[in-house]
């Protein structure tokens, strides 16, 4: 069975230099998505990566991440837009840091692509009629 | 051939009125020229939707056993604010109140979740509301306090009065510092990492009559899903700006005074706000009928987004100190292409008016038309033109120099 799952990867500073994307490729035919991530030389960093994959891969691969000193956590804060609020004015379309809304041509409607949004809230606050929801 | 009001309400009536939105209009217009489009149209529908903060209602709540006067209350609604300086029980709340325990800015940016422009909201749904109240009392209105719960189907006159509605045309921010701004415009990245723009453009009211040859006061319009009429000239009218030589204004020139009936109104189009780090408001559903007089008017709602400029303002530091300086010229063209090139930067843009629910309006409009649910006015009198020499002027501030020893 297949399974896609959003986690974070928190990396102690030994690790930031390990080719550790690589391997989950190579030895646990995993597909990923990197959403988000932080990596600096010398000090701690985090990947937000959305991890697609056989259950028995998967499995394997966040074993292998554990047993190596990754730090995974699920991405358990989830946004979501309140259709019944949101207006389409496009207030949100140069706050999201991924590119997660666009206008819809034609219709100029405001079109919210879940599969880019990182969770990181920044549009929450900025929507005039508070559309856009934070679930956990 | 020049049309009538009346000739084009009769069309209207007998469902046989040509009714296009100011969108359709471009595309009439450069098949078959204006001459020929301005005899097979009869109306042009335009729409705007957008945070419009100078709105507010006002009702009246009916007498209670005892009687009170709230003439000098302390009245609230949901804990927002309320004016009552009028006779007895009438009561006017605005837009952008905000409850007395709301904490503003003090850890800055504020989040103003909740004010005076959701109230009028959650009226509009038909939602209950809470009404708090305390006065003196007199000999014939003796009650002294009131809290009780309100309801739209109750109140005796709710109306939708707004002072300044439907700009015609507005300032694109960008914010030139090093930090980044929270303005009624939206939030603005420094250094230019951003522009905010607020204005429907080519299907904006205003813009596709701009010497108000239609739009007058006493025009019937569309109105937070019901119908209203022009009140008069919105404040802040200001129709002697710099213009395009088509005349179209190239900063925020006419405003409108509107007023309706809130009880034929409708949530979707009256919508409370919240702008983070600035307060609260309400983004109001606009929408005016051109009737096509002659080809002149016509040829004005052939108006494109190409043909309308915007000035780009600094809010970081121009706006706030009242500079004259502008930094810049875009057109809403390349505003909704989502970037604009300014001193040899992309900049990103966003929009705080939503083109697709002004588009909505002027459909909405155009199918009441349709159904011969909507006839056109006659304005009573026309707005204030160029000739009136009408401008909006600064305060004039004079310091009131305060006797100490008093």
């Amino acid at each position: 069975m297949k399974v896609s799952r959003k986690i974070v990867l928190h990396f102690p500073a030994r690790l930031v230099e390990e080719a550790i994307a690589y391997r989950l490729v190579k030895e646990y035919n995993l597909q990923f998505n990197i959403l988000k991530a932080s990596i600096i030389p010398d000090s701690e960093g985090f990947i937000v990566l959305e991890l697609t994959g056989e259950q028995e891969d998967y499995d394997r691969g966040v074993r292998f991440l554990t047993k190596i000193g990754v730090n995974i956590e699920a991405l358990s804060q989830n946004v979501v837009r309140n259709e019944d609020k949101c207006t389409h004015c496009g207030a949100c379309l140069t706050v999201c840091p991924t590119g997660a809304f666009e206008i819809e041509p034609g219709t100029r409607r405001v079109l919210f692509m879940h599969d880019r949004c990182i969770a990181c809230s920044m549009c929450l606050k900025a929507c005039p009629p508070r559309a856009m929801e934070l679930h956990f | 051939m020049p049309k009538t009001i009346e000739e084009i309400n009769a069309k209207i009536k007998a469902g046989k009125a040509v009714v296009v939105n100011a969108e359709e209009v471009i595309g009439i217009v450069r098949e078959k020229g204006i001459a020929r489009s301005a005899v097979d149209i009869d109306v042009v529908t335009t729409g705007t939707f957008a945070p419009m903060c100078s709105s507010g209602i006002y009702f009246n709540i009916g007498h209670s056993k005892p009687r009170i006067k709230l003439e000098a209350a302390r009245t609230y609604l949901n804990d927002v604010p309320a004016y009552s300086g009028f006779a007895a029980i009438d009561i006017m709340l605005g837009a952008t109140a905000l409850p007395e325990s709301d904490p503003r800015n003090k850890i800055h940016p504020g989040d103003f979740n909740y004010g005076g422009g959701h109230v009028i909201e959650e009226l509009v749904s038909g939602k209950d509301v809470c009404l708090s109240a305390a006065t003196y009392g007199t000999d014939c209105y003796p009650r002294k306090k009131l809290e009780t719960w309100i309801n739209i189907r109750d109140l005796n006159d709710a109306v939708l009065y707004n002072f300044r509605n439907a700009y015609q045309n507005y300032n694109v921010a960008v914010n030139v510092s090093d930090k980044t701004i929270y303005t009624y415009l939206g939030i603005l990245k420094p250094r230019m990492g951003n522009a905010v723009y607020c204005c429907a453009g080519q299907l904006s009211p205003l813009l596709n009559d701009p010497w108000y040859k239609t739009i007058g006061i006493g025009t019937r319009v569309f109105l937070g899903g019901g119908s209203g009429y022009i009140a008069w000239p919105g404040t802040q009218f200001n129709p002697s700006v710099p213009r395009t030589e088509a005349g179209i204004p190239k900063r925020g020139a006419a405003t409108l005074s509107l007023i309706g009936d809130l009880k034929n109104m409708q949530p979707r189009w009256l919508r409370g706000v919240s702008m983070q780090g600035y307060g609260v408001s309400l983004s109001v559903g606009v929408g005016i009928p051109i009737p096509v007089l002659n080809e002149e008017i016509l040829a004005h709602t052939a108006v494109t987004d190409d043909d309308i400029p915007a000035t780009i303002i600094d809010y970081s530091r121009d706006y706030p100190q009242n500079l004259p300086d502008v930094l810049g010229e875009v057109t809403y063209a390349q505003l909704r292409s989502g970037r604009i090139r300014f001193n040899n930067r992309d900049i990103p843009t966003a929009s705080l008016s939503s083109y697709s629910r002004a588009l909505e309006i002027a459909n909405i409009l155009k199918e009441w038309m349709n159904q011969g649910a909507f006839l056109l006015s006659q304005p009573v009198t026309p707005l204030p033109g160029i000739e009136s020499g009408l401008a909006f002027k600064p305060l004039n501030y004079r310091p009131v120099e305060r006797n100490n020893s008093s």
